[in-house]
C-alpha cells in the first residue's frame, strides 16, 4: 500500500508449474522479433504502435539488413571520409493540409529536421519531392511552399534537389511531401539507446499533444471546437542548447511524433532492456488538450507531437539540462517526467495521477475512441 | 479541468483506501465484480487496483459491450459493409473485434466503406449527404447506447430518410447477470453496478441481486474516487451482514432510471428470443431488434443477413473466468492457441479483458499486502 516504496512490481513469488510453464510461454513469444503475419496493410500500420513495429521489424529490417537499420533510430549514421553524418526521410499526408498552428509544409521541413537534430545531428541540407493532385490550386501550392521555404531558413537547413509528380484528381488528398535530410553528427553528442541506465532521468520539453489533438479537431469530424494550436517547430536549438549544458551525460534523445510520448518510451524501454517510470501529473498538458482527450476518450500520452523530444540524461544533469531547456522558445515549460530503472526489463510503468500504478502499453492499434 | 479534478483527487483516494483496508476481515479474500466495461478501464486507467490489498480482488465482468459481440455477428456486419454501394458506420472500438475471418478493420483495408462514428445521429447526418448510398448503422451496446439508437430511427422516420437502416446488436444486462448468477461455481462476494445503464434503467432491476442471490450491489460512477467509494461500501454491507442495492452515483442515477429513454426504447425495439454472447452462449431474452413498426429500418431484413454462426472455440473457457471459477492461465487455450494478437474469448478481445490484462502484466504484477 505505500506506492513510493521501491522494487516496482517485483516478480510474483513462483506460483504452480502451471503458470509459471505458461508466464514462460508468453516470455519466449515476447522475447522474439515481431513477425508480419498480417494478411493487409491497414491503418493501424500506420500509427507507430505494435502494428508498425510487426511491419518494420518483421518485413523491412530482415530485407534491408544494415547495423544502422537495426537501431531503428530517427536517422541513419553514416561515415564519409571520417566525417559523421545522419541521413532520414519521412513522408507527410496530412488532412487537412492546413490546420491551427501550422501547414504540411511547415511539418514536412521541421518532421524532418527534428529527425537529424535528435540523432545529435546539426541539419544541413533537405531534398523535397512533392506528389500533387491534379486540380490542386496554384495558390494553395504556393502557400505551402513558402511555407517550406520559410521554415528551411528557420531550420538553417537548405533545400538542395526536388521532384515534383501531379497524380489523378481523387489521390493524394491535395497534396503529399516527401522530404529527406542530411545533418554533420555534432562532435558534443555521443547518444545510444545503449547508454540508458538505471536512475537516468526522463525529461520532456514540454507539454505534450497539440498537434495530433489541433489536427483531430480541424478534420472537423467531431463538432468540438478549441484554441489548439500544433507545435510544429524546430527542435535544433534545443537539442543544441542540450548538449551544450550537458554533453556527454545526454544519453539519448527521441522526438514525440506519432504515437507520442509513450510509444517512445516503449520502443525504447523494449530495445535497451530497460524499465520506465513516469509520473502522470508531472506531465505537462495544455487545459484544452486534457479537455478534448478527455471528451474524445483518447490519452494525451499517446497523442502526436511536432517539436516535442524525449530526453534522458544523467542524474546529476537534470538542474543544467532543464534549465538550458527552459532558455530555448518553445521548451519553456520543460520539466522531468520520470527515471529509467532496471525492472521489469521492457516495461514502462506509471504512477497514475490518483496514486496507483499501471502498465503505460505500447499502442495496438490506430487510437480509437471507446464508446464505454 | 473543473468538476473533473475533484473526483480524481489523490488526497482522498487515499484517504478511501484506508477505509477499505478498516473494513477487511483478517484472513478474508474478498472478490467482487465490476459488471461495467467502463469501470473496468478506470481501473487500469488510474490504477486502482494497486491502491487496494491483495486479499481484494476485482473481477472484470460481462459489460463491454464490444467484446461480447460474438464472431458470427461481426462476419455478418463484413457482409453488410462488404457489399457494393453500403457506407457501414459504427463506434470506433467495435473496429478491431474479430470475426471468423478478421476484423472491420481489416474489411475497411480491403475496400469496404467503413467509417467510425462518435453518435448514431452522425450516421444519420452521412445518410442524409449521401442520399445514394444506403447507410447502415451497426447499433451495439447496453441500455446505455439503446435510448441514442432509438431516438435517431424515430429521427429517420419522421425526416423520411430512406437510405438508413440499423443492424442492431444491443444487449440488456440483467439476463447475462443472471446466468452468471445461476452458475452453481460462482465465486463472488458483491458487485459494482454499472453506472451508465442504471441512469436508463434506474436501481429496481438489480434488487434481484441481494434478494435472490444474496449479494451486495453498489451501482458507481466512474471515476477512480467513486469506484473506491463503491468497493468501502460494498465491503461495508458485508462487514455489517447487510445485502441491498446500494446507489453511489446519485449524482446521475436515479432510482426509477428514465422514464422516457425506456419508453421509446419499448417502442423502437424487442427482444429478441436469444442472443449469442462471445464466451457465455446463447442467453435467454438478452439481446434486442427492432420492432416490427420499425421492420423497414432494419438492416437485417433489407440486406438479408444470413445470420452465420461461428461457434466459440470448446476450449474457450471465457465464461469460468468471468464467474471468477478459474484464473486465465488455467484456461487450455490461454496464451497458446489465445493470445491478444489472435484472440479467441471475450476477455481475450478487450485489452482490458482479464485475460489479455494478465497476458501483457501477468508476470510483473506487483506483490501487494494481503490484510
Amino acid at each position: 500500500m505505500t506506492p513510493e516504496s521501491g522494487g516496482v512490481m517485483a516478480s510474483r513469488a513462483p506460483g504452480t508449474d502451471r503458470e509459471q510453464k505458461i508466464l514462460g510461454i508468453i516470455e519466449t513469444a515476447r522475447g522474439k522479433r515481431s513477425r508480419f503475419r498480417d494478411e493487409h496493410i491497414n491503418m493501424a500500420h500506420g500509427a507507430g504502435g505494435r502494428a508498425t513495429q510487426s511491419l518494420v521489424e518483421g518485413m523491412f529490417a530482415p530485407a534491408f539488413a544494415s547495423a544502422s537499420l537495426l537501431e531503428l533510430a530517427d536517422a541513419g549514421a553514416v561515415e564519409v571520409d571520417g566525417v559523421g553524418l545522419a541521413l532520414t526521410t519521412d513522408a507527410y499526408v496530412v488532412k487537412p493540409l492546413r490546420f491551427p498552428g501550422g501547414s504540411i509544409g511547415e511539418l514536412a521541413v521541421n518532421g524532418t529536421v527534428n529527425d537529424l537534430a535528435v540523432s545529435g545531428a546539426r541539419p544541413l541540407a533537405l531534398t523535397l519531392s512533392l506528389v500533387l493532385e491534379e486540380g490542386m490550386a496554384a495558390d494553395e501550392l504556393r502557400l505551402e511552399v513558402d511555407a517550406i521555404a520559410a521554415a528551411a531558413v528557420d531550420a538553417d537547413a537548405q533545400i538542395v534537389a526536388g521532384d515534383t509528380k501531379v497524380v489523378e484528381r481523387g489521390h493524394a488528398d491535395g497534396m503529399y511531401i516527401c522530404t529527406s535530410g542530411i545533418g554533420r553528427r555534432d562532435p558534443r553528442a555521443c547518444l545510444s539507446p545503449g547508454r540508458l541506465a538505471p536512475g537516468d532521468r526522463i525529461l520532456l520539453s514540454g507539454s505534450i499533444g497539440e498537434h495530433g489533438t489541433a489536427i483531430m479537431l480541424a478534420r472537423g469530424e467531431f463538432d468540438l471546437a478549441a484554441s489548439i494550436e500544433s507545435d510544429t517547430r524546430s527542435l535544433w536549438p534545443a537539442v543544441d542548447a542540450l548538449l551544450q549544458a550537458v554533453g556527454p551525460e545526454l544519453r539519448c534523445m527521441r522526438d514525440a511524433t506519432r504515437g507520442g510520448v509513450a510509444s517512445v518510451l516503449n520502443e525504447l524501454a523494449r530495445s535497451s532492456s530497460v524499465a520506465m517510470l513516469v509520473r502522470e501529473a508531472d506531465v505537462p498538458v495544455q487545459p484544452a488538450v486534457a479537455g478534448a482527450s478527455e471528451i474524445l476518450g483518447i490519452d494525451p500520452l499517446y497523442v502526436a507531437n511536432e517539436g516535442k523530444l524525449v530526453a534522458f540524461v544523467a542524474p546529476d544533469a537534470v538542474d543544467r539540462a532543464l534549465s538550458a531547456l527552459r532558455a530555448v522558445e518553445g521548451c519553456e515549460a520543460a520539466t522531468e517526467i520520470g527515471e529509467v530503472r532496471a525492472e521489469p526489463p521492457g516495461m514502462v510503468l506509471m504512477q497514475t495521477g490518483f496514486g496507483g500504478r499501471r502498465v503505460l502499453d505500447q499502442l495496438v492499434g490506430d487510437p480509437l475512441p471507446r464508446i464505454c | 479541468m473543473k468538476y473533473v479534478d475533484e473526483f480524481r483527487d489523490a488526497a482522498l483516494g487515499r484517504a478511501l483506501a484506508g477505509e477499505i483496508l478498516g473494513q477487511l476481515e483478517p484472513g478474508r479474500h474478498y472478490k467482487m465484480m465490476e459488471v461495467c466495461g467502463g469501470h473496468t478501464h478506470s481501473i487500469y486507467k488510474y490504477g486502482i487496483d494497486d491502491l487496494l490489498p491483495a486479499n481484494v480482488e476485482l473481477v472484470h465482468g460481462p459489460g463491454c459491450p464490444v467484446c461480447v459481440i460474438p464472431m458470427g455477428r461481426v462476419d455478418d456486419g463484413i457482409g453488410v459493409a462488404l457489399q457494393e454501394g453500403v457506407i457501414f458506420t459504427c463506434f470506433g472500438d467495435m473496429l478491431r473485434v474479430p470475426g471468423s475471418n478478421g476484423s472491420l478493420l481489416d474489411a475497411k483495408a480491403q475496400g469496404a466503406d467503413i467509417r467510425m462514428v462518435y453518435s448514431p445521429l452522425d450516421a444519420l447526418r452521412i445518410a442524409r449527404q449521401n442520399p445514394n448510398r444506403e447507410v447502415v448503422f451497426f447499433a451495439i451496446g447496453f441500455e446505455t447506447t439503446a435510448p441514442s439508437t432509438a431516438l435517431t430511427l424515430k429521427r429517420a422516420r419522421a425526416e423520411g430518410i430512406e437510405n438508413f437502416s440499423c443492424m442492431c446488436s444491443h444487449v440488456t444486462i440483467v439476463p447475462p447477470l443472471r446466468a452468471l448468477l445461476e452458475s452453481p461455481d460462482l465465486r463472488l462476494d458483491g458487485f459494482i453496478g454499472p453506472g451508465h445503464v442504471s441512469t436508463v434503467v434506474g436501481a429496481r432491476p438489480f434488487e434481484f441481486i441481494p434478494a435472490d442471490y444474496a449479494k451486495p450491489v453498489v451501482i458507481a460512477g466512474f471515476e477512480p474516487l467513486d469506484i473506491l467509494q463503491a468497493i468501502a461500501m460494498i465491503l461495508r454491507q458485508l462487514a455489517e451482514g447487510r445485502c441491498e442495492v446500494e446507489n453511489q452515483y446519485t449524482r446521475v442515477v436515479p432510482y426509477e432510471g428514465n422514464e422516457r429513454a425506456l419508453e421509446v426504447m419499448a417502442e423502437v425495439f424487442e427482444l429478441r428470443p436469444h442472443f449469442e454472447w462471445r464466451g457465455l452462449g446463447f442467453i435467454s431474452h438478452s439481446g434486442l431488434r427492432l420492432s416490427e413498426a420499425y421492420a423497414d429500418l432494419d438492416a437485417e431484413r433489407r440486406f438479408s443477413v444470413p445470420g452465420v454462426r461461428v461457434a466459440d472455440p470448446k476450449a474457450c473457457q471465457c465464461g469460468e473466468v468471468l464467474k471468477g471459477v478459474i484464473k486465465p492461465w488455467e484456461c487450455k487455450v490461454f496464451g497458446t492457441a489465445c493470445t491478444p494478437e489472435r484472440p479467441i474469448g471475450t476477455c481475450m478481445v478487450s485489452s482490458e479483458g482479464a485475460c489479455a490484462a494478465y497476458y501483457n502484466y501477468g508476470r510483473f504484477a506487483r506483490e501487494r499486502e494481503v490484510v
